[in-house]
């Protein structure tokens, strides 16, 4: 009734969307790097709620099925296999007990995969949530990484006497459509609002930020991404008292160089805040691996919460039409 | 006891307040941009009533010394809160008054073994301070403090806000490791280290209590709004306290 760890891979946490309600309490949020492809695994996987995922970082582990099991992937493509053969991203899949899960078959395209069962992993939940937060070592399993040997329970296997050819085929046949804000298509520029610190940072700065380009420093990681380019600074540099920061907060420290915090981002910061990420870019920025030019491109508050409301409402349907896939499952 | 905190809290009319966005699932009210212990019981107090009103949407009300962050996201279906609407909502509760007077704590008493290899700074401090280590006790000591926010790491406490002869600033070049329990001050306030951190401020001091532990509700020991007593302890009280803990 479980998943064996056979091999770790680079690292592999459990997260959901993030532990809400903790923040005046110092306690990070923390949850999935790419929520949008977390949430596509649990809902082609067949479940109703938001259980965690695994979420596997480039070079992926190698898990063993202990039990019958309905599984989906989504996000970066890591070369995902199942006893050796290729198996598609977005897609309900059943694996047997003894069945071996792999990737690196393929070069890989992202950084991040996702990888959900139908009724989720038996994790406890801690202060509402199932994400691991691995600075302080809580939530997930056992508040860490997985490590080899590690034995994952799963919450609501599938039944033994099942006819697990049938419903693979049952399974097939379920059509999927993914509406088109679920996708993850390339985009030029990560889409951008101006900080609270914007108007305060130079001209010149600002200009930067806007039009030229940037890459993704290898010192990136779940806590922020570095990026390499102009050195931004303010017009008259001051302290900054520690005030709330956000998944997407792009922050300067006095060096010039702007730091994005990602998922693990700490509460609070200190550092002038240039530019905020568009929430509905996240996902995107998440699969880009250290070294990737990038650009940023400004745009309007009401245009970034329409685009999110508008992959809110795409997550609704894609929710309702997999109505027939829950049935097949329940 | 005297309180170190501003003791005539001031009346709406007063406060002043701005709304601004941070980004597109957030937003921040600003009650100033100096450390300052009436701003950082109006953004207590403001807190409190953002929380207790529930608004729909809103995830993370986050009170720090001079601003307020409440973090919110869409509805399943895709519907609001706008900015535009939840800056207004925010604005109207606002408007009708924040009760400063009840920043809704609890009184917490925070047992300090001050100096010696518990406290490594204390003496640097009493020099930049001009005072003997002992009046430096007292000072941070006997005033109450107040828990004006947790950040940095979970259950990382700020209090303050102290006499104005605490005005210490950081240590020039900060320790990669400080021990958990750590109490350290700079400009007038006070952290407590939960757990095992890089830090810069001047420590003065230890408590053997956990400050944070995920499998305890709640987690943190000290929640901000609460009011802070730290009880000088002898080494041996701290040893005893702390029994058989690492």
């Amino acid at each position: 009734m479980s998943v064996t760890v056979i091999k770790p891979g680079m690292l592999s946490s459990f997260q959901d969307r993030g532990r809400e309600g903790y923040q005046h309490q110092g306690i990070p949020a923390a949850g999935a790097m790419d929520e949008r492809a977390h949430r596509l695994a649990n809902a082609l996987a067949g479940n109703d709620g938001d259980p965690a995922t695994l979420e596997i970082t480039l070079a992926g582990p190698t898990l063993r099925f202990d039990a019958p099991a309905c599984f989906a992937l989504a996000g970066a493509d890591l070369g995902a296999t199942l006893n050796g053969k290729d198996i598609p991203l977005l897609r309900p899949l059943v694996a047997r007990a003894g069945d071996v899960l792999a990737f690196g078959a393929r070069p890989a395209v992202g950084v991040r995969v996702y990888l959900a069962v139908h009724g989720g992993f038996a994790l406890t939940p801690v202060m509402g949530s199932e994400t691991t937060y691995l600075r302080s070592g809580f939530g997930g399993f056992q508040g860490r990484a997985l490590a080899k040997g590690d034995v994952i329970p799963l919450r609501r296997p599938l039944a033994q006497d099942r006819d697990l050819a049938a419903l693979q085929q049952a399974l097939w046949n379920v059509r999927v459509y993914l509406p088109a804000t679920l996708g993850n298509k390339p985009r030029d520029a990560i889409r951008f609002l101006p900080g609270v610190h914007w108007p305060e940072f130079s001209q010149a700065s600002r200009q930067a930020f806007s039009e030229s380009e940037f890459r993704i420093s290898p010192q990136s990681d779940r806590m922020g991404y570095r990026l390499i380019g102009p050195a931004l600074s303010m017009n008259q540099p001051r302290q900054m008292l520690s005030e709330a920061a956000c998944f997407g907060t792009v922050q300067v420290p006095s060096g010039g160089e702007a730091i994005i915090l990602m998922a693990d981002r700490q509460t609070t910061g200190g550092y002038p805040k240039i530019a905020q990420i568009a929430t509905v870019d996240l996902p995107a920025l998440a699969q880009y691996a250290p070294g990737h030019a990038l650009r940023f491109q400004r745009i309007e508050l009401d245009e970034a919460q329409r685009l999110d409301g508008e992959r809110e409402r795409a997550f609704v349907q894609l929710h309702e039409a997999l109505a027939p896939l829950r049935a097949l499952l329940a | 006891m005297p309180l170190n905190v501003n003791p005539v809290p001031p009346s709406p009319a007063e406060t002043r307040w701005r709304i601004l966005p941070q980004g597109d699932r957030c937003l921040i009210v600003s009650f100033g941009d100096q450390i300052d212990a009436a701003v950082g019981r109006t953004c207590l107090a403001a807190a409190r009533k953002l929380r207790d009103a529930r608004l729909p949407g809103v995830t993370d009300v986050v009170p720090s010394f001079v601003a307020v962050a409440v973090h919110y996201r869409p509805g399943g279906h895709g519907e609001g809160p706008t900015y535009a609407a939840l800056s207004e909502q925010i604005q109207a509760l606002l408007a009708a008054g924040i009760p400063t007077g009840d920043a809704g704590g609890r009184e917490v008493d925070i047992p300090v073994c001050y100096g010696g290899e518990h406290g490594p700074d204390l003496e640097d401090v009493a020099r930049a301070a001009h005072l003997p280590p002992d009046a430096v006790i007292r000072l941070h000591s006997e005033p109450r403090s107040m828990v004006f926010m947790l950040g940095f790491a979970p259950g990382h406490a700020y209090l303050g806000v102290h006499d104005e002869k605490l005005n210490i600033p950081r240590r020039p070049s900060p320790r990669t490791a400080v021990p958990p329990g750590a109490v350290a001050i700079a400009n007038r306030q006070t952290v407590i280290y939960p757990n095992r951190l890089p830090g810069g401020w001047n420590i003065i001091g230890a408590t053997p209590l956990v400050m944070f532990d995920p499998a305890r509700e709640p987690a943190a020991l000290l929640q901000p709004g609460d009011t802070v007593r730290f009880v000088p302890i002898t080494p041996d009280e701290f040893d005893r306290i702390r029994g058989g803990r690492p």
